[in-house]
């Protein structure tokens, strides 16, 4: 694997000790406290060049705990590069929104509450994106029953 | 009579309508929530989710090999490139490699793909301008790469052509000479189609300084492809991250400097050119005959002659079938350069043979979320010009 930027992971964690390096086969990718979250990703944007929001997504890891794993993706438009950054959130614990970094995180994490149910805090507008307001439940949870309707 | 002051009071009302669902220039099962002071665009807030299919949840219940199929549902005017993206992501989570020759046949239908997609775009974001006939001949040649597809894999949409580890299926015989009869006729398409849209008044009436999108809101906001190549910045991950030896073609990345519908509209027509450029190049690289697929029997299928004789390929064909083939743990991401933006997969793997978390990073729905962007301040016609101009597609915004 060819990195064009491939220190980001020493500076990131000269700058914040608890950022711990993670394997991946494909881009620089680290996992972060929920604690630093909001200000890793302030650093990344602002001094290292990620100005470029790609994605939050959720992996639901159940039965480990915590069981949501957060990673955020973002791009250095310059030095072409990606970077991933993770953090997890246990079922009834909250994770600090990107909305404030990156506005394009609105829409992602709306979906991830929405299919997930993980709550995104201080977001400005966290309501069920795709699914019916009174939908029961999230669906993309690893506990959520697959199959048809259960006819009686 | 209302006196001054009256109107006054009654001119700062705002009213809310809803565009769409079922509107036709909303492309889709799209819903916009407008709120109106007179003819003015004060906000526009999309309401999404009509067309979702949980994709994403289906995929976790398939093997990979299956859950190709779904990708090509998402964005169905280019299933090519999501099945491309899909295939390298898992391809690169298992390092597999694939044939030189299997590579250049996915860049040619991706480029085809692409073409055919921005055919739909051009017909449809003008007819949304007024123009009517310019839909029906886009129509009448996106048919032609149609055919194409149906040649190599047997059906016109949602092919599932590319596989992890190759290609369905070998070009059939002939298919040489189709390309290159497509590609003679494809100057003379869009010679007409130019001769239609350049310089025409109404056109540039209604694309010029509407809907400005810029490079910060871009960054912003996740938005690539032809959006933010309007904004004078060559972002194209064909060159920026090859991938299928893009490398090896000669081609231009298409940019604009203006922001606005109009540069939008321009970087995409000149896209065009470009992808035909790399398809003449590719159909002359394709030899007739060769490897499609990769020889790893724990991934492809084993050729049909081969399971009547060898006991060892029957099994190999019997577990494939069965059960699919496992993916080493771990995760993965890629994106390529679909014709509306960046289309990824980020695929994460428990060792199994189903993908434990599949997930689409769809152009349109981060394209769409600037549509507050877009609109504000605007007529309500113009929000018709910006919904063609980001080019969305609902399926690949719903998933």
């Amino acid at each position: 694997m060819k990195l064009a930027d491939p220190d980001v992971i020493e500076r990131l964690q000269g700058k914040f000790p608890s950022v711990k390096a993670a394997e991946a086969v494909d881009q620089p990718t680290v996992v972060v406290g929920r604690d630093e979250l909001i200000a890793v990703a302030e650093h990344l944007k602002s001094v290292e060049g990620y100005a470029m929001f790609n994605d939050v997504l959720v992996v639901d890891w159940f039965p480990t705990r915590p069981r949501f794993e957060v990673v955020y993706q973002v791009f250095h438009p310059e030095k072409i590069a990606r970077f991933r950054f993770k953090s997890y959130v246990g079922e009834n614990e909250t994770i600090p929104s990107m909305v404030g970094v990156w506005a394009g995180a609105n829409w992602t994490e709306r979906e991830a509450f929405d299919l997930f149910g993980v709550v995104f805090e201080g977001h400005p507008n966290l309501t069920r994106i795709y699914l019916p307001d009174d939908w029961e439940g999230h669906p993309l949870r690893k506990d959520y029953p697959t199959g048809g309707n259960r006819i009686d | 009579m209302a006196t001054d002051a009256e109107i006054e009071v009654i001119s700062d009302e705002t009213m809310v309508i809803n565009l769409g669902p079922q509107h036709p220039s909303t492309h889709g099962v799209l819903r916009v929530r407008l709120t109106l002071d007179g003819e003015r665009v004060v906000g526009a807030e999309p309401v999404i989710g009509y067309l979702h299919t949980g994709f994403e949840k289906s995929a976790e219940t398939l093997t990979y090999q299956q859950c190709n199929t779904l990708t090509d549902r998402l964005d169905y005017l280019a299933p090519m490139t999501n099945n491309l993206a899909y295939v390298l992501a898992v391809e690169k989570l298992m390092r597999l490699e694939v044939p030189k020759r299997a590579q250049y046949i996915r860049v040619l239908f991706s480029e085809l793909t692409r073409i055919a997609s921005h055919l739909v775009w051009l017909g449809t974001h003008v007819m949304d301008l007024g123009a009517m006939s310019l839909f029906f001949y886009c129509m009448r040649e996106r048919e032609v790469i149609l055919d194409l597809i149906e040649a190599a894999s047997g059906v016109r949409m949602n092919p599932s052509y590319f596989r992890v580890g190759g290609l369905a299926y070998d070009l059939p015989q002939g298919f040489h000479e189709k390309v290159r009869d497509f590609l003679k006729d494809f100057p003379r398409w869009m010679l007409a189609y130019k001769n239609l849209v350049d310089d025409n008044p109404i056109m540039n009436e209604r694309l010029k300084g509407i809907s400005i999108l810029g490079r910060e809101a871009c960054y912003q906001y996740g938005v690539t492809g032809p959006c933010l190549r309007a904004t004078g910045l060559a972002l194209d991950l064909r060159k920026a991250e090859p991938y299928c030896y893009y490398d090896e073609f000669d081609f231009d990345v298409p940019t604009r400097t203006e922001c606005d519908a109009f540069a939008r509209f321009w970087v995409r027509f000149d896209e065009m050119y470009e992808s035909a450029k790399i398809v003449e190049q590719v159909i002359e690289k394709i030899t007739p005959q060769g490897e499609y697929a990769t020889r790893d029997r724990k991934v492809s299928l084993p050729p049909r002659e081969e399971i009547y004789g060898n006991m060892e390929a029957l099994i190999h064909q019997f577990k494939l079938v069965t059960t699919g083939f496992p993916v080493p743990a771990g995760e993965s991401y890629q994106g390529v350069e679909g014709p509306r933006g960046e289309m990824g997969f980020y695929v994460a793997s428990d060792g199994g043979p189903k993908p434990y978390r599949w997930r689409a990073r769809t152009p349109s729905f981060y394209n769409l979320q600037t549509m507050p962007i877009l609109a504000k301040g605007g007529l309500v016609a113009d929000v018709i010009t910006a919904i063609g101009s980001i080019d969305i597609m609902l399926g690949d915004v719903d998933k």
